[in-house]
């Protein structure tokens, strides 16, 4: 029996393998299928999820034992309503294309502006390398990331 | 089964049946539209099935394309919508099964738009006609003073008015009009059709984590699949041993698929599958099965040894696929003269689709036959391939669409739905096959490996005086007949044999190439190599000659022109496309590069370091002129400062998606320049992940991407493939210009 906090709620799990990955508990047995799998290794970013409301992490390389009482964050979970200053940025710049990645981009994006409030492209940049989207969308990401920046700075609710 | 909700005994027919409108287009070549109603016979219901309006007045639209991230989705919606005057607000997509009664539903050469905008176009515009009539019976007065306006018809002349849901009963009986008596809005009428800010229908859903991919459908006691296939393409299961993976826990079955074919078509390749309660288990027992596998014919496949070969096939006289004056004769006697020859040889790698969602696809299969749900780009072929494999008729499998993590022509071959509909039989239990992205690198139905060569000889005004050309590239058809070894007249018409440079002595060749892969569609297919091959030799020929590769791209186009590359002897494909209709027009290309050589800021100074490049191309019937600004970093990475794209798609439907696939294909062609390569040893691919089959990156992303879209009433293009052609060439030449180093070889810079 292990138990996970994901998205505010404790969930009880029998039987769970001892190295399965956070990623394919939460597809799997979960059924929260907004984290992709994409990779599997750590490479793409279509798995991030946060830990404690605040940090990226990849779920595809986390192990529930590794999660232990830390709160797990998902896409589902990231604002109620889906009005995340991050989302409404989205929304606004019609960011995705296929959307598959979209997920990871959006929560990796949620750790980074908590880190790093005021960022300059650069700090984009480095942030979001290690999100892949092989449709092409980087442009308009990097422009509703600032736009969310200035956004949350300006006041608004996040 | 559940039920076809676009069907008498789904959501439609409670819709009719509750006084809904539901209007269709019968299966009958040439049949007129008619209104549905519940007790409509049989055979209408059978109907091409695309809109209904609920006496609330919600609309519903059916896509029946796949939706892969170019936003068709929306905009084949958008474009009925508009000319049936509904409010956008209150219309819901929904999306069409496999059906042959939609016509074909291939999401697949960037055909979408071209083939259904003037179709949809007439559907919402018998729609209104429908709606206005029933208006002008209930009032009394002539159709002609009624007017549709935005979820309402207005009689102007007495104030009156009344909303869409109200008339959806009495429009329901109105006999639809003959196509000529209905009139398409003026371009000046359109509220949607090549307007701004329609949001994207899947939008909410993806932001939130709600919307649902192939990846994502999740059925009561389903079991997930991963298979070990050949490593080899043609090679087969020798033996195996499964009880180690069966004892991994969760584990619940080993299952033998069906050996893969020869040539391998759209069939899964075979191999061993492992099934689990869930993904992870399921991965974790086909780490512990063993396989021993035979090889077959393609176990020699190595790509330093075939790079070797192409070269050859394109260094020897080849089939002469077009001709122009003799242009051999004519580079031959250059030379004798003395002229100044060039000769450039070129060669590009197999690629990888790697969409960000690997193949997936569920399936369970019972009395009633087998019902899918795949992120298939191509669901009738899906079917048919379903229906083939489990020997059931086709009316037996239903192929549900997902939303498609992208697609890039992948998905347009349902091998992995096949995977699934075999295994959900064997196992009696619905089944979910997910592919790795090992997998999915390794077992690709790659984009052709290929060699080019150039050669002319300039004559006095720098000109070519002769110009010869060649390539060979593994065909498509090679997946299909083994023995395919030429380019077939459709790829080599992909930006080679419709050269369109003004000159007077043209030859174009192919040479043979066999294949030891699959062979697929990517993104613009050959059209990624020609336009490479031809746009950078342009760019050298200029150079050679001491002139601006602007003016002297110009310069080979000629005047502007309509030209009719079938009068010069070849056949020529067009893209599925009457020249009538889609004409090649030499002005519309030079206009795309002046566009673009304006706007980019052509021949201005820059920092020290950096060069700008040029490439312009046309394909899938649109221009496109790419201009990028890029310099020589650390290690020799090519840093790509700026890309501006100028498009001519013709008449423009949806801009913001129009703009988002050039962007798109600034940084797919970016990867494709810097990054990708599928290579082969022993028959075995050797990449495997993102590691070694990289993908550019946001720090890979211009800092500047900006696309001008040339206004035009033309027939609509294609869009999704059409903005990748120019981008690798225009890098190359850039870089030429910024360092010197000339650029023949993909990937470069990286």
């Amino acid at each position: 029996m292990i138990t996970l906090r994901v998205n505010g709620t404790a969930h009880e799990l029998d039987d769970v393998p001892p190295q399965m990955p956070l990623l394919w508990i939460l597809r799997d047995r979960l059924g929260l299928t907004g984290t992709k799998y994409g990779c599997g290794t750590g490479l793409c970013g279509a798995c991030t999820v946060l830990l404690d409301g605040k940090e990226a992490a990849r779920s595809c390389l986390l192990t529930a034992e590794s999660v232990g009482a830390r709160a797990v964050t998902t896409i589902e979970g990231l604002a109620p309503d889906g009005g995340h200053a991050l989302q409404r940025a989205w929304a606004a710049h019609a960011v995705p294309q296929c959307g598959y990645c979209q997920a990871g981009q959006i929560v990796q994006a949620a750790a980074f502006l908590q880190a790093t409030p005021k960022p300059t492209p650069d700090d984009v940049d480095a942030w979001m390398s290690g999100n892949l989207c092989r449709c092409g969308t980087y442009p308009r990401i990097r422009a509703a990331i600032l736009e969310a920046a200035a956004d949350l700075a300006a006041g608004s609710p996040r | 089964m559940s039920p076809n909700q676009l069907s008498r005994r789904g959501f439609l027919g409670g819709l009719a049946a509750a006084g809904g409108f539901v209007l269709a287009l019968p299966r009958a070549a040439g049949a007129p539209l008619r209104a549905l109603t519940a007790d409509s016979p049989d055979e209408l219901w059978q109907a091409h099935l695309f809109l209904a309006l609920a006496s609330d007045g919600a609309v519903t639209i059916v896509a029946h394309r796949s939706e892969m991230g170019t936003g068709i989705r929306t905009t084949l919606p958008m474009v009925l919508a508009d000319e049936m005057e509904a409010d956008w607000a209150r219309v819901t997509v929904a999306q069409a099964l496999g059906d042959d009664r939609y016509g074909s539903q291939n999401t697949d050469g960037s055909r979408s738009i071209r083939e259904s905008f003037t179709p949809m176009r007439r559907i919402g515009a018998t729609a209104r006609w429908m709606l206005e009539a029933a208006a002008a019976e209930r009032w009394g007065v002539p159709r002609g003073e009624c007017k549709a306006a935005q979820h309402q018809v207005l009689h102007a002349a007495s104030g009156r008015s009344l909303g869409f849901g109200e008339l959806a009963a009495a429009a329901a009986k109105i006999a639809p009009p003959a196509a000529e008596q209905v009139t398409l809005k003026k371009r000046s009428e359109w509220r949607l059709i090549g307007k701004e800010g329609a949001p994207i229908a899947d939008l909410q859903g993806i932001v939130t984590g709600a919307a649902l991919f192939g990846a994502d459908v999740r059925l009561p006691g389903m079991l997930t699949a991963v298979i070990a296939r050949p490593p080899v393409v043609g090679g087969m299961v020798k033996n195996y041993a499964d009880a180690a993976a069966l004892a991994v826990p969760g584990v619940t079955r080993v299952i033998r698929m069906p050996d893969g074919r020869t040539p391998p078509g759209f069939r899964p390749l075979g191999g061993v599958a492992v099934l689990a309660r869930d993904t992870w288990s399921a991965l974790q027992g086909r780490r512990q099965l063993t396989v021993e596998w035979t090889d077959g014919p393609n176990g020699d496949y190595d790509s330093a040894a075939y790079r070797e070969q192409l070269l050859d096939s394109v260094r020897k006289p080849g089939r002469v696929v077009r001709q122009r004056g003799d242009a051999g004769a004519a580079h031959a006697a250059a030379k004798a003269a003395g002229s100044r020859l060039l000769e450039a040889e070129f060669h590009l790698p197999h690629l990888a689709h790697a969409s960000m969602e690997p193949p997936c696809a569920v399936a369970r299969v019972g009395s009633e036959g087998c019902e899918v749900w795949a992120p298939t780009q191509n669901p009738q072929a899906a079917r048919d391939e379903v229906a083939a494999a489990l020997d059931l008729p086709q009316e037996k499998v239903k192929i549900n669409v997902t939303l498609l993590g992208g697609g890039f022509g992948r998905k347009s071959k349902p091998d992995f739905v096949v995977e699934a509909a075999l295994l959900a039989r064997e196992a009696g239990a619905p089944v979910r096959v997910q592919w790795t992205r090992e997998d999915d690198l390794r077992h690709d139905y790659y984009h052709a490996v290929a060699a080019m060569r150039f050669q002319a000889a300039l004559g006095a005004d720098g000109m070519p005086a002769a110009w010869l050309q060649s390539s060979a590239f593994p065909p498509i058809g090679s997946t299909f007949d083994a023995a395919a070894r030429a380019g077939s007249n459709g790829e080599i018409g992909l930006g080679f044999s419709d050269l369109p440079f003004d000159l007077p002595q043209l030859r174009v060749e192919n040479g043979e190439a066999p294949s030891k892969v699959r062979i697929g569609w990517l993104r613009s297919v050959c059209n990624v190599f020609h336009a490479f091959g031809v746009q950078t030799f342009a760019d050298e020929c200029a150079h050679a000659a001491g002139r601006d590769p602007l003016e002297y791209q110009l310069a080979l186009l000629g005047a502007p022109r309509v030209w009719d590359p079938e009068a010069e002897g070849f056949r020529f494909g067009n893209y599925g496309e009457s020249l009538a209709r889609h004409p090649w027009d030499v002005g519309r290309l030079r206009a795309t590069l002046e566009r673009a050589a304006q706007e980019s800021g052509w021949g201005r100074k820059l920092p020290a370091g950096r060069g700008l490049g040029l490439a312009a191309h046309r394909s899938f019937c649109g221009y496109v002129a790419a201009v990028a600004e890029v310099e020589a970093g650390a290690n020799g990475a090519m840093i790509v400062h700026r890309v501006d794209v100028a498009a001519d798609c013709g008449q423009i439907v949806n801009p913001d998606r129009v703009r988002a696939q050039m962007e798109g294909a600034v940084l797919f062609g970016i990867s494709l320049t810097r990054f990708g390569a599928i290579t082969a040893k022993a028959g075995r691919i050797e990449q495997s992940n993102f590691h070694d089959y990289p993908i550019a990156r946001m720090s890979d992303c211009p800092r500047d991407v900006r696309v001008h879209l040339i206004d035009s009433e033309a027939e609509p293009t294609g869009v999704g493939e059409t903005g990748l052609p120019p981008v690798a060439p225009a890098l190359g030449n850039a870089w030429f210009a910024a360092t010197g180093k000339r650029v023949r070889e993909l990937p470069f810079g990286g």
